[in-house]
């Protein structure tokens, strides 16, 4: 599957340790910078509700989902356990000339 | 204009709920007052402090009036102390599963999920099937067919009410699902909302709950004393009256099948100690609205939010002077709800959504 890299926003854009929305040809991701200034890419709505997970909580690795608090691990996409069970699908990222790239296949 | 009752069907399966989903009503995009996202992330930032505190104090509490009531146990001095240890076992249980549930109380994961534990064994709810219930809850709150924990339903019984004040509708059902969980039986209902995976996990928590109780009981007739019965399990009777009297609060005579919780939910002013019971479920709207915010920064919110919110009831008795006519009013007219005003500075509600229901309130 080709994917092709999308200019999302500048890197300053984010806060640490924080995430942000980011819709594309008619989908929505959401983006992350971790505590360690690095940056990571995930599908932008709760596998189990459909709500934007960039209006949840960073925290560490995690976001939490701000409907009903499901964690999923934004490195990986992992969930966490309930109320979430299915993973979340994650893109790469680059960071270039300051701004942040996220693959979409 | 003549409103004509319409009989609501409460069950997860009926006919309700499927309107629900065919109007939109289920899993809608509800209204939430605007924050900046910069205080938004301070509001939801997790502490441990605070619900170690507290749990601390709840626990150590527990345990000072247990053994006061164990040494008393005989006398009437007893009774104060299985009253305080009945309100901490049977109504404080209630706010720390809600809590811990939401994964909010505690930033360790861990300490939210043990505390969860204990006090889901102590309000008698299995913590897996409770877990997706309050999901549901949150979802689809107050929407006929949807919400499982519509704690008052139209019209109201009031008999059922004043029994649930001592826990005893609430025990009778709990034990029939602890039973039928505890036999491998997952109800059509639950299937609505617990997923296939987790639903051996209810069956194990079923299990393991009948031996803790089938010991207890046990215990008692072997000592021919109702003694630890009344350190397990009874409480949950004798304890519950105040997280019924807070929790009806939450919804109670307002309105349902609404997307807004400025409609459907209450905030009511406390006094410190129902507040630690209740540990702030009293700010209710801001709860609903923003569920992700720990109890301890409700306050917080409440004081950031007030200009969109209606007016809070000041009080436990002023809030029941409100909600206890409505329950009578919807004796008659089970369209009646309360309406809740609005201050000028708030955003007013979606009109397109509400409107119907609004003018049969004012009736």
């Amino acid at each position: 599957m080709s994917s092709n890299w999308v200019e999302v926003c500048a890197a300053e854009e984010i806060d640490e340790e924080d995430v942000i929305r980011f819709d594309h040809d008619g989908r929505t991701f959401a983006v992350y910078r971790s505590p360690e200034d690095e940056y990571f890419a995930t599908d932008g709505l709760c596998t189990h509700e459909q709500i934007h997970l960039a209006d949840g909580l960073v925290m560490d690795d995690i976001i939490e989902c701000p409907k009903h608090n499901g964690r999923f691990n934004y490195k990986t996409g992992q969930a966490k356990g309930a109320p979430v069970c299915v993973n979340l699908r994650t893109y790469p990222v680059k960071v270039e000339d300051g701004s942040v790239f996220i693959a979409i296949s | 204009m003549t409103t004509v009752p319409t009989k609501r069907d409460y069950s997860l399966l009926g006919r309700d709920a499927q309107a629900a989903v065919e109007s939109g009503l289920a899993a809608a995009e509800w209204y939430h007052t605007e924050i900046p996202r910069k205080q938004m992330k301070e509001l939801m930032k997790r502490e441990d402090g605070p619900a170690i505190r507290d749990t601390i104090i709840w626990l150590a509490s527990l345990l000072v009036f247990g053994c006061l009531g164990i040494y008393f146990w005989g006398s009437l001095w007893a009774v104060p102390f299985f009253l305080a240890y009945g309100v901490l076992y049977g109504s404080a249980s209630d706010s720390r599963w809600h809590e811990c549930g939401h994964g909010t109380a505690f930033k360790t994961m861990w300490m939210n999920d043990v505390v969860y534990h204990i006090a889901c064994f102590m309000i008698m709810r299995n913590p897996v099937t409770w877990r997706w219930s309050h999901t549901r809850h949150h979802t689809d709150t107050i929407i006929v067919g949807r919400d499982p924990e519509i704690a008052v339903m139209r019209p109201p019984d009031l008999f059922r009410l004043i029994l649930k004040f001592f826990g005893i509708l609430d025990v009778w059902h709990a034990v029939i699902d602890m039973v039928r969980n505890a036999f491998g039986v997952i109800s059509a209902a639950e299937k609505t909302f617990i997923p296939e995976i987790e639903r051996p996990k209810a069956i194990l928590v079923a299990r393991i709950w009948l031996l803790i109780y089938v010991a207890t009981i046990g215990l008692s007739v072997y000592l021919g004393s109702i003694l630890p019965l009344m350190l397990i399990g009874l409480p949950r009777l004798y304890g519950a009256w105040h997280h019924v009297l807070t929790g009806l609060l939450q919804h109670g005579g307002l309105a349902d099948n609404v997307i807004d919780h400025r409609l459907n939910s209450r905030t009511v002013y406390m006094n410190p100690v129902s507040r630690f019971i209740y540990w702030n479920m009293n700010y209710h709207v801001e709860h609903h609205m923003f569920p992700m915010v720990p109890y301890h920064a409700l306050p917080k919110l409440h004081e950031m939010t007030k200009h969109d919110l209606p007016a809070p009831n000041p009080s436990i008795l002023h809030g029941y002077r409100e909600m206890i006519p409505a329950f009578l009013r919807q004796l008659r007219n089970e369209d009646y709800f309360l309406k809740r005003e609005l201050p000028p500075t708030a955003k007013p509600y979606r009109e397109e959504f509400h409107s119907d229901r609004i003018v049969q309130a004012g009736e």
